[in-house]
């Protein structure tokens, strides 16, 4: 009885096209103005129909090299931001399976210290140590290298205590039988474990790979070279409003490359992203 | 305590080696930059940094004195809660809408989460492209229906900019939770409502908004926490902190004095500050979190 209103669903459906053409004109406008040659940007109104400019723009900003970041093409910046989400997503995963691993299924003396520490981590982000991080970063030589642009950012205390709050849901039986059948701790990881987290690592590699991707105060910290640091980075380096020779439309261009990649991820692994956010609670 | 007589593996050394990884890059790139940070705040460096002396809380008196720090904090307290608010409001009146349709669930779902994948600092260009008044359309708009809109020379409009790129990326994560939430709760108490005559607005009100209260106020302490840390990226790139001051927030401050300024003291006292209000919010949270493990 109150499922049936159709004008109450038509309302409905009404806020939510507005609400979609909210979230999603942003970016179309940016796609459009991507496809525009510059002259056509700097007067506005811009049209809302995608322009012609499309292979002229998108192979100048990726192939031809930005002038205002030291002739580096997006290309780089693209393999740069590449690497880093993948690098922060898989290391992450790893350590932090392999930790809570050891705090569930063993009994060893400094346990739950070592929980707490890295429990702790969770208060520290960089924000609140950016000097001190930084001069870490230079005494240990990680400037301008991919190391120092993942390394730092693998130790995660959310992906272990979701690996553990996981971990604590698996019977006690499973583990007796593995360990009557003669299965040592590597077995056990190998043949039940990691098959089991199967769906948990999927969700976590979204999460982490979009919060790879999106570092901001990280990647400013730790490059100076253009040729080492990621799109977002660099994006923001090819703006300024001060000077009149900002490429605009190559500006656009990098800013749909910055933003694709991680959309399609998230929407092609919705079904697990959405199920990996929602129950774990980030 | 359940985890007592969990079946485990009798190894010694095994477990050592398996925490040694997250251990190791935890004490050096957390623990110690703390530490330091803890002890340069009570230090204070002449300018050419040839000799430092210890000053006690003086740093932390120095900066919470400060009429830029206060104007700081003033700034985050607004744009927090202002993003925080504008930000859940719409997910929730858009989950709420979601949450009625039959048809096209699945599709706005898809196109409602894009924005999540959005680095902050492009969410405020993607506005900013928009908004600003030499090449902007809507900007353009605005300012040919009279309106003298200029958010890189007015404060006010600078921060209203912000904001809103603030608020509508975080628009996606908000919805997402709310549809969780909203999807919890009984049909059969609405329906119950419903047959005893109330209205869709006093179902709303009295029945589905407070069951979702949970959900709400995990959000708003995410959202919080959002817009004090997240939104580093969104105010360097829109706004570098100005014009003025008008949106320099605590976290841009941190950066601004320590990595700008050198003012390396100030700078770690004011780390120091952020560690604790850190603290404090993620306290909250696993406070909430804890009693919905128990009792959810």
């Amino acid at each position: 009885m109150i499922q049936n209103n159709p004008i109450g669903r038509l309302i409905a459906h009404i806020i939510l096209i507005i609400g979609i053409l909210i979230v999603a004109f942003p970016i179309y406008y940016t796609f459009v103005a991507s496809t525009q040659s510059l002259q056509e940007i700097m007067h506005p109104p811009l049209s809302l129909l995608p322009g012609s400019h499309f292979w002229e723009n998108y192979s100048a900003a990726l192939f031809g090299g930005v002038g205002r970041i030291g002739g580096v093409g997006v290309d780089r910046l693209l393999l740069n931001t590449v690497i880093m989400a993948l690098a922060i997503a898989v290391g992450k995963i790893v350590i932090s399976i392999l930790s809570a691993y050891a705090i569930v299924f063993f009994r060893f003396p400094g346990r739950m210290v070592f929980f707490w520490l890295i429990f702790i981590t969770l208060m520290l982000p960089v924000e609140v140590r950016i000097l001190p991080t930084y001069k870490v970063m230079v005494d240990l030589g990680l400037i301008d290298t991919y190391t120092g642009l993942t390394l730092p950012l693998m130790a995660s205390a959310t992906a272990t205590l979701l690996f553990r709050q996981f971990f604590m849901t698996i019977p006690g039986e499973l583990v007796e039988a593995a360990r009557v059948d003669g299965a040592g701790p590597w077995r056990f990881f190998k043949d039940i474990l990691l098959p089991l987290s199967k769906t948990n690592i999927a969700a976590l590699f979204v999460i982490l790979f979009i919060y790879g991707w999106t570092q901001y105060l990280w990647p400013l910290l730790m490059t100076n070279r253009n040729d080492m640091t990621t799109i977002v980075i660099g994006l923001r380096k090819m703006i300024s409003f001060a000077d009149a020779d900002t490429e605009w439309h190559l500006v656009m261009v990098t800013c749909i490359l910055a933003i694709v990649p991680p959309i399609l991820v998230v929407v092609l692994m919705q079904r697990w992203f959405v199920r990996g956010l929602v129950e774990t609670e980030k | 305590m359940a985890s007592s007589t969990r079946v485990t593996f009798p190894n010694k050394f095994l477990p050592y080696l398996l925490l040694a990884p997250q251990l190791a890059i935890t004490a050096i790139f957390f623990y110690w930059p703390a530490s330091q940070a803890i002890y340069q705040s009570v230090l204070r460096e002449d300018p050419f940094g040839l000799s430092t002396q210890f000053v006690g809380l003086g740093n932390f008196k120095r900066v919470i004195s400060d009429a830029n720090y206060v104007n700081s904090l003033q700034v985050t307290v607004i744009f927090s809660m202002a993003t925080a608010l504008i930000a859940m409001a719409l997910a929730l009146l858009l989950a709420v809408m979601a949450d009625k349709v039959i048809r096209g669930k699945g599709i706005y779902r898809t196109l409602m989460i894009w924005p999540y994948a959005v680095a902050p600092a492009i969410a405020g260009m993607l506005w900013l492209f928009l908004f600003n008044p030499s090449m902007g359309t809507l900007a353009y708009l605005v300012r040919s229906a009279g309106y003298n809109w200029d958010p890189l020379l007015n404060g006010d409009q600078a921060m209203v900019l912000v904001v809103s790129a603030a608020a509508w990326k975080q628009i996606s994560y908000n919805f997402l939770f709310f549809v969780a939430g909203l999807q919890s709760i009984p049909k059969s108490l609405i329906e119950a409502a419903a047959i005893d005559g109330a209205g869709e607005t006093k179902r709303f009100w009295t029945i589905v908004f407070p069951l979702l209260a949970p959900t709400t106020f995990f959000l708003l302490v995410v959202n919080t926490v959002y817009a004090f840390f997240d939104t580093f990226g969104i105010i360097h790139a829109v706004t570098g902190g100005g014009p003025g001051k008008a949106t320099e927030t605590l976290v841009y401050k941190v950066y601004n004095d320590g990595f700008v300024n050198l003012i390396l003291g100030d700078s770690a006292a004011q780390s120091v500050i952020l560690m604790i209000i850190v603290i404090g919010l993620t306290a909250i949270q696993f406070r909430y979190v804890e009693r919905k493990v128990h009792y959810g």
